[in-house]
């Protein structure tokens, strides 16, 4: 039995490693398609934002006139962000050089590239807490942001170093590191089970 | 035995996975790696000459100043990346220990080494190679590339070798998904690498890392054709800066990359650009002059 056949997730694909969450979505059977024109948005249940370059990702979105619909689509349905998806959640941007426009869907503060070039680059096991249990996930942290601070009623769902990593409110939910590399759908299923579901029920 | 699965060699891959879908521009100073950033590009690669004038210039082509790859570096926030000569383990070593984010061993520069590329396990940054086909590319991955290119034929704004570079790795892929076993030791023995090697894209019929498009890329249909062969993503060397309007060019061909499935927009993105570079026909090059047989 699939129990994902009622929902449709889009992955915004202007650019970044939006293949990857695809085949993740595959992997469990969800129906979904890439999001490139703000009517693409249309009837999806939640949406994606991969990991990318956040730079060539914003310029994007303004150019293709996304950011209102990416705006209101993320005040009602579920949105998930990876690495340069969470950058783009963000409130606020610190020493933004490059002219970042987040979306501002969630109460981070976001330094970029933080965690070093590529050189520093690096994969990890993390403890995810999800619904009260400890789960173990691989993330690979690839010229990743940091979270430098955390609004009120922001959930820290996993650290590294003591630093959040993943954070949740409500329908949205941003990482600061990439699941979607490797077949393990720990996250993804976490955000369809708790961040989709409970919004359509 | 190579481990595919070592987390070193899995971050450089998923680095080339976050360029998907892009644009990798060729840029000689910092204006114009702002000017890339700016119209979308995701990521620079920093070198002296584009290849148009490597190749109209002549003489021994090399990597860049270190301190103009540290200038590109201080200005734009995307990753930076740098053109190494083919076997130059100490232009590697230098652009290693600069942080750059992504070595290009190409064969734009003159090459070091005749017989040896560089062993690109032995180094935390990640490698691009170019190759014509299957062969050159699986032996750049065992030796460690994180990332393929078609080779294309630089600096002339003619797409042909590109495309033709394209459509033979992806017609021999391919065919690889339905050989028997035989046949794939026979494929094996042939590009004088792994079984394991030809196994992977056997059964996927796919490389196991991106594969970019590169060489003579000058319009935006040029990029979306590109896409439309089969390749993930795009570099354009000459094409923006040797070209009438290099912004204007610049976001354009980002748009193609990104909507190539969708000609009003790469229509659009192709209206009043001005003159491209003027180029050269790749067939016209005699091949002693041809730069992609490196």
């Amino acid at each position: 039995m699939n129990k994902y056949k009622e929902i449709e997730i889009g992955v915004l694909a202007l650019q970044g490693d939006y293949e990857c969450h695809k085949n993740q979505l595959e992997l469990l059977k969800v129906r979904n398609r890439y999001v490139k024109l703000s009517k693409h948005l249309e009837k999806l249940d939640g949406l994606i934002i991969p990991g990318g370059e956040s730079t060539t990702i914003s310029k994007l979105i303004n150019r293709f006139d996304l950011r209102d619909s990416l705006v209101s689509f993320g005040q009602t349905k579920a949105v998930w962000g990876t690495c340069a998806g969470m950058i783009m959640l963000a409130s606020e941007i610190e020493e933004n050089q490059a002219g970042v426009e987040p979306l501002e869907l969630i109460d981070i503060v976001i330094a970029r590239t933080a965690f070093g070039r590529q050189v520093f680059s690096f994969e990890t096991e993390l403890t995810l807490t999800l619904n009260g249990k400890n789960l173990k996930s691989q993330a690979s942290f690839i010229r990743a942001p940091r979270i430098k601070r955390v609004g009120k009623n922001v959930n820290i769902l996993a650290t590294y170093n003591d630093e959040a990593v993943l954070v949740e409110k409500d329908n949205i939910l941003a990482s600061s590191f990439h699941t979607e590399l490797e077949n393990d759908t720990t996250l993804l299923e976490y955000f369809l089970n708790n961040l989709v579901d409970n919004l359509n029920k | 035995m190579i481990d595919y699965s070592n987390k070193e060699y899995k971050v450089k891959v998923g680095l080339a996975e976050m360029l998907k879908g892009g644009v990798i521009m060729d840029v000689i100073n910092p204006e114009q790696a702002k000017i890339a950033e700016d119209a979308g590009a995701t990521a620079v690669m920093a070198l002296e000459r584009v290849p148009s004038d490597i190749r109209s210039d002549g003489g021994v082509a090399r990597m860049s100043d270190p301190d103009m790859i540290e200038g590109i570096k201080k200005i734009v926030t995307i990753p930076v990346m740098a053109k190494c000569r083919i076997g130059h383990i100490s232009e590697a070593r230098i652009l290693e220990s600069l942080e750059v984010d992504f070595i290009d061993e190409s064969e734009v520069l003159t090459p070091a080494d005749d017989v040896y590329h560089i062993n690109k396990w032995n180094y935390k940054v990640p490698f691009v190679c170019g190759c014509r086909n299957l062969g050159e590319a699986l032996r750049r991955i065992a030796e460690g590339a994180a990332m393929i290119r078609t080779k294309g034929e630089a600096g002339t704004g003619d797409v042909s070798h590109a495309v033709k570079h394209l459509r033979e790795i992806n017609s021999i892929m391919k065919s690889l998904t339905i050989m028997s076993d035989e046949e794939l030791f026979g494929i094996a023995k042939n590009y004088q690498v792994s079984i394991d090697l030809v196994h992977t894209v056997a059964k996927t019929g796919k490389l196991p890392v991106p594969n970019f498009a590169a060489g003579g890329v000058a319009t935006p249909a040029d990029a979306a054709l590109c896409m439309e062969l089969g390749a993930e993503a795009v570099f354009v060397g000459s094409g923006i800066f040797k070209a009438d309007n290099p912004s204007k060019r610049a976001k354009a061909i980002v748009a193609a990359t990104t909507h190539w499935q969708d000609y009003t927009i790469v229509t659009d993105a192709s209206r009043g650009l001005g003159e491209a570079m003027k180029g050269i026909q790749a067939s016209d090059i005699p091949d002693e002059e041809l730069l992609q047989t490196r």
